[in-house]
């Protein structure tokens, strides 16, 4: 055998690796040589599916069902409005189309540049702790401690690190020769940079526990493979890493733009939504227009177009990673 | 790996005599490094213990200071004394919750995923379909429904708000039912041949085995339910039922510019997730890095 046919036998190797792992877990093709009673699964399943039933999907089908009505949770008559409430969201003269339209563009900003930076630092930082030396489990510790800490402690922490006149941040800066008067959650770009920053450092550390569990499970002989097909570091880490990531970068890549696109502790605590709610997130505003505002009905319909906005870049997400034929 | 480059291919029949004498070099580089980021991902939470004991001055000094000067617990003592910021109160409340979220969420998705491990039967695939189609749907369509469910119910600003609706956790089944598959069939096979019935192999057999699974999920849950946000901030409205990271944000809302005070409040409210942390932080980092291996 050619090193180079040896070569790709294993790039499909590593592809299949992975893919064969979730499709046959070790009992599910013998769990049936069990015998039971038909009405046995059911027990088990009964108290789940009560909590399942009453705080999932009744929410679910109940959100849609006040979408369509015009719900002050204050006033006894909550009439029935049609699609009135997503229309209004899409009719620039509207009472709320301004205020969800600059929320969900608030997202957007956040999202296109938290997720990029999500997906590649943390990989950077595994690939660097993917070898044996002395600290490594200190180290993965580290980073992923920030991460244990809700998002309440590191917002009120940062919103003190990031005080323009007394925090921490600026006072560094201005040590290194750089401005230290930035008002990082008063002011935007700054906001943004901060807002996305201190999520990076919140949440590096899970995203890169979960690649460096997939990168110790990418064989060894594949590297060997490679190299004694003389290819260098760059194309080993193609070839070989990134094909053999490819469903754990599909599932990493999914979770966090969910998580961003929900972002609203950081928020909520940073920067309270400002300068004048440029960062208000649209899960900030969709539950200030329902939980404080109490129209309800407005609120779920903008969760149902948030909704349909994630379900689409989840699909673009899946066509991205899809198998591609060699 | 990675770093490796073409040379060793040359010397590879040979153990690489190439290689060895740059990695020790290569190494400290990349401990450096490493260490660098350390230093940058440990120094908040250091300083926010170290002012959490300063005075209510010393928390705002220029340049910051990273010795307590003069150390004092005055910002401890005043968050646990204050009308209206009943700090030992929200670490109760948050405790009760986390602990009972926790083994509602390890009781309910045992037994669920039990069945949906090993037992074949009408429907199966349409519930553990609609299980992970939960996984992918965005919490926010079920917030403003769930406000009303919860508050049909009559939860609304009481603990069991921030107990019972997100014990429905998808997570925790998936979570489960992955452990089980991976356990060998053999025994529960034999004990059927012997006869005992499914829930006693269930309760003898299969959950002893499961107990690190077990764990691992509980730790997760406590943790989830501990940091929680949003839904208590909503849900939750008297200072005395608050979650403590819930009055964390009333806290700084109604001391914005009492940072010694906000830190003490900071430093309560990571301490048992960071005791956790250090204490069992493998059960921790193995729950969350086989999340994604095998999800």
């Amino acid at each position: 055998m050619t090193a180079s046919t040896q070569v790709t036998a294993s790039r499909e190797e590593v592809a299949a690796i992975p893919r064969g792992k979730a499709a046959t877990g070790p009992g599910r093709r013998r769990g049936s040589r069990l015998e039971h009673n038909p009405w046995t699964p059911w027990v088990f399943l009964a108290p789940y599916l009560v909590l399942f039933g009453v705080f999932v999907v009744l929410p679910a089908l109940l959100g849609l069902w006040i979408s369509l009505h015009s719900w002050d949770y204050t006033l006894p008559l909550k009439p029935f409005v049609g699609l009135e409430n997503y229309i209004s969201l899409f009719t620039p003269d509207s009472i709320n189309y301004t205020d969800f339209w600059a929320s969900m563009r608030a997202t957007a900003i956040f999202t296109i540049f938290s997720v990029p930076l999500l997906l590649a630092i943390p990989l950077a930082v595994a690939l660097m702790m993917n070898q044996k030396f002395p600290g490594r489990n200190f180290f993965r510790a580290v980073y992923f401690a920030p991460y244990v800490l809700g998002v309440a402690v590191i917002g009120v922490l940062w919103r003190y690190l990031l005080d323009s006149n007394i925090g921490l941040v600026n006072y560094y800066l201005g040590l290194i020769g750089l401005p230290d008067d930035t008002a990082w959650t008063t002011s935007t770009p700054a906001a943004w940079v901060a807002l996305i920053g201190v999520t990076v450092w919140w949440t590096l550390g899970f995203n890169a526990v979960i690649y460096l569990a997939a990168l110790q499970d990418i064989p060894g002989e594949l590297y060997e493979a490679a190299r004694v097909d003389g290819a260098n570091a760059w194309q080993q880490f193609w070839n070989v890493t990134i094909p053999g990531l490819r469903p754990i970068l599909m599932f990493v890549t999914l979770i966090t733009l969910i998580a961003s696109a929900n972002m609203f502790g950081q928020s909520y605590l940073m920067t309270q939504g400002g300068p004048s709610r440029e960062t208000r997130t649209a899960i900030y505003q969709i539950t200030e227009t329902g939980l404080r505002n109490f129209q309800m009905g407005d609120a779920a319909a903008m969760s149902y177009v948030l909704t349909l906005f994630l379900m689409v870049l989840s699909v673009v997400v899946f066509w991205l990673f899809r198998e591609r034929k060699a | 790996m990675v770093t490796t480059t073409e040379d060793d291919v040359t010397s590879r029949a040979g153990t690489t005599k190439g290689s060895n004498s740059r990695r020790p070099v290569r190494t400290t580089a990349r401990i450096v490094v490493l260490a660098l980021l350390a230093l940058i991902f440990i120094s908040p939470l250091i300083f926010m213990i170290v002012t959490s004991f300063k005075t209510r001055a010393g928390a705002t000094e220029i340049p910051p200071g990273w010795i307590p000067n003069p150390f004092t617990t005055q910002a401890y003592e005043s968050i646990f004394s204050a009308n209206g910021t009943p700090v030992l109160r929200w670490f109760a409340n948050s405790m009760i919750a986390a602990v009972a979220n926790s083994a509602i969420v390890v009781l309910t998705a045992s037994l669920a995923a039990y069945p949906l491990a090993r037992m074949s039967f009408r429907g199966k695939n349409i519930v553990f379909g609609a299980i992970i189609a939960t996984l992918l749907i965005p919490p926010v369509i079920l917030i403003i429904p769930n406000y009303l469910v919860v508050g049909s119910i009559g939860w609304l600003n009481t603990l069991l708000a921030i107990i019972v609706p997100t014990a429905a956790s998808a997570f925790g089944v998936f979570f489960m039912r992955q452990f089980f598959l991976s356990l060998p069939i053999e025994l529960e096979e034999a004990a059927v041949l012997d006869g005992t019935n499914r829930f006693q192999i269930f309760t003898k057999i299969v959950l002893p085995l499961a107990k690190p699974a077990m764990a691992t999920l509980a730790l997760l849950a406590f943790l989830t339910n501990w940091n929680d946000f949003l839904w208590p901030v909503y849900v939750l409205f008297s200072p005395e039922v608050q979650s403590l990271p819930a009055g964390l944000s009333t806290l700084q809302t109604a001391n914005a510019v009492r940072y010694d005070l906000l830190m003490a409040g900071a430093v309560i409210a990571s301490i048992p997730v960071l005791l956790i942390f250090v204490f069992l932080q493998r059960f921790i980092i193995e729950g969350v890095s086989r999340s994604g291996v095998k999800g």
